[in-house]
């Protein structure tokens, strides 16, 4: 199942980012979950803030990175979806 | 950084780094007497709990070494008074904190208050999918319905909740129903543990070792529910190790990504480290926990691959497992460096699932767990 463009994707309550200063990367902390968290995963993570649908998130990133919006369109459904799935993601 | 890594030459080499997770266990104090407490035989009293002011420094470094989530566990968390001070010094060492509990000791005005104070995440114990199960295993009467209260108070505040299942002989059949009950109270996430034979469960094995066929059942009815509820609820599975052929990964590799600690403050690579009798456990009241973790004797008693012994030594699956339980091969071969038991090519796995096979069969009273002053 893939997420529509129109979608809202919003991280459930109890899940959230957080810079690890130890590591020096981003992770995702989640209930008995702690998910290292890549530059790109990251990048998606910041622009998802439960207002933006997932077309605004591209829009985003697009923006600000430069990207080519049909190719990371489904990294980012991708990822997103893998979220979904594990209970830590809700779309709306 | 953290995972073990294997070279071209099958030369296996660890590194490990800080700690990810820790278990407080801030009190053995506990109103319920689950017959498979994960506790040790002798517990730690009151009197010899360590202090708030401790405990909130202990955080502080924990959050310094690099831990990202904080399990408050027991005996039963709620039973300290302070157990909001303790979920504030969560907050404000940005800890995820998870709150343990049987719900017992918790009310509607304190779980709000604790989610105030930045609780993240609740898990809910469950000793059976009806009063006359559960309240039988966990021994205190109307725990059952407190509990249903708890999971209602948790998802009306938004708090995630994750249900912790402990399956044995007597509840193991009811296992479609224990995931039913999950989706229907709002549970985000379930916890299939299959009772492992360390604390009191050695008391009762007899009662509790669930049959092969069971075990098995478990195993395909837990696949088959995770594809269904995908989306819906995420179903972490222990299975029967006694009928497994391989061991698990028992703490993903000692001393390699979690702590706990005790309520009389010292510090194990896992909760049943203590029945290893040789290991010396430093305590947070003399050193600190970052000493603790890197240097103490026992976090590096096994850590790597240098410990190990054959059939280990030479085994590519070595990286994999890490030759299992360390307390299982001291309980069941009286040397923790020993191949844990539960693996096929251990020379006692015949005899361990003959002894789980004939205990299965068994049916042995419950002795409960005591209850510390």
């Amino acid at each position: 199942m893939s997420i529509q463009e129109t979608a809202c994707p919003r991280l459930l309550s109890g899940v959230r980012t957080k810079y690890d200063k130890v590591r020096g990367n981003w992770v995702l902390l989640a209930p008995e979950r702690a998910i290292k968290l890549d530059d790109i995963g990251a990048a998606i993570l910041a622009e998802t803030d439960g207002e933006r649908s997932l077309g605004g998130i591209l829009d985003a990133l697009v923006a600000k990175y430069n990207a080519p919006r049909d190719q990371i369109a489904g990294d980012v459904s991708t990822f997103l979806e893998s979220l979904r799935e594990r209970r830590m993601l809700e779309v709306t | 950084m953290d995972a073990p890594v294997v070279d071209a030459e099958g030369t296996a080499e660890i590194t490990y780094g800080p700690p990810i997770a820790m278990l407080a266990e801030i009190t053995h104090r506990c109103p319920l007497s689950c017959p498979y407490c994960s506790n040790p035989l002798e517990l730690t009293k009151r009197d010899g709990e360590l202090p708030t002011e401790i405990w909130v420094d202990v955080f502080r470094q924990a959050a310094e070494l690099g831990v990202l989530q904080m399990h408050l566990s027991g005996g039963e968390p709620a039973s300290r008074r302070d157990l909001e001070d303790l979920v504030t010094a969560c907050r404000d060492h940005d800890l995820y904190s998870n709150l343990i509990t049987s719900g017992i000791g918790l009310t509607e005005k304190r779980l709000t208050g604790l989610k105030e104070r930045g609780l993240d995440h609740v898990q809910l114990s469950l000793q059976g999918v009806d009063a006359e199960m559960a309240d039988l295993i966990g021994g205190y009467k109307g725990g059952y319905s407190r509990k249903m209260d708890v999971a209602g108070w948790t998802t009306s505040l938004d708090l995630p909740l994750t249900l912790n299942a402990v399956m044995h002989e007597k509840n193991i059949d009811r296992l479609p129903e224990t995931i039913d009950l999950a989706v229907r109270m709002g549970a985000r996430r379930l916890e299939v543990a299959t009772v492992q034979f360390h604390g009191w469960a050695v008391k009762n094995r007899a009662a509790l070792m669930p049959t092969r066929e069971q075990a098995k059942l478990a195993g395909q009815r837990v696949a088959e529910a995770r594809e269904r509820l995908k989306g819906v609820l995420v179903i972490d599975y222990v299975p029967a190790d006694h009928h497994a052929d391989y061991p698990k990964p028992c703490m993903g590799g000692w001393g390699s990504t979690g702590l706990n600690i005790v309520p009389d403050g010292r510090v194990m690579p896992c909760h049943a480290a203590h029945t290893i009798p040789h290991l010396v456990f430093e305590n947070v009241r003399d050193k600190p926990l970052a000493d603790i973790w890197w240097k103490s004797e026992a976090f590096n008693a096994y850590r790597g691959f240098e410990w190990m012994q054959e059939p280990c030594r030479s085994c590519p699956r070595k990286a994999r497992d890490f030759g299992g339980c360390r307390c299982q091969a001291m309980a069941i071969a009286g040397d923790a460096a020993a191949t844990d038991p539960v693996c096929i090519k251990s020379p006692l796995h015949a005899q361990l699932q003959e002894a789980a096979e004939a205990d299965a069969m068994s049916d042995g009273t419950l002795t409960f767990r005591t209850m510390p002053v």
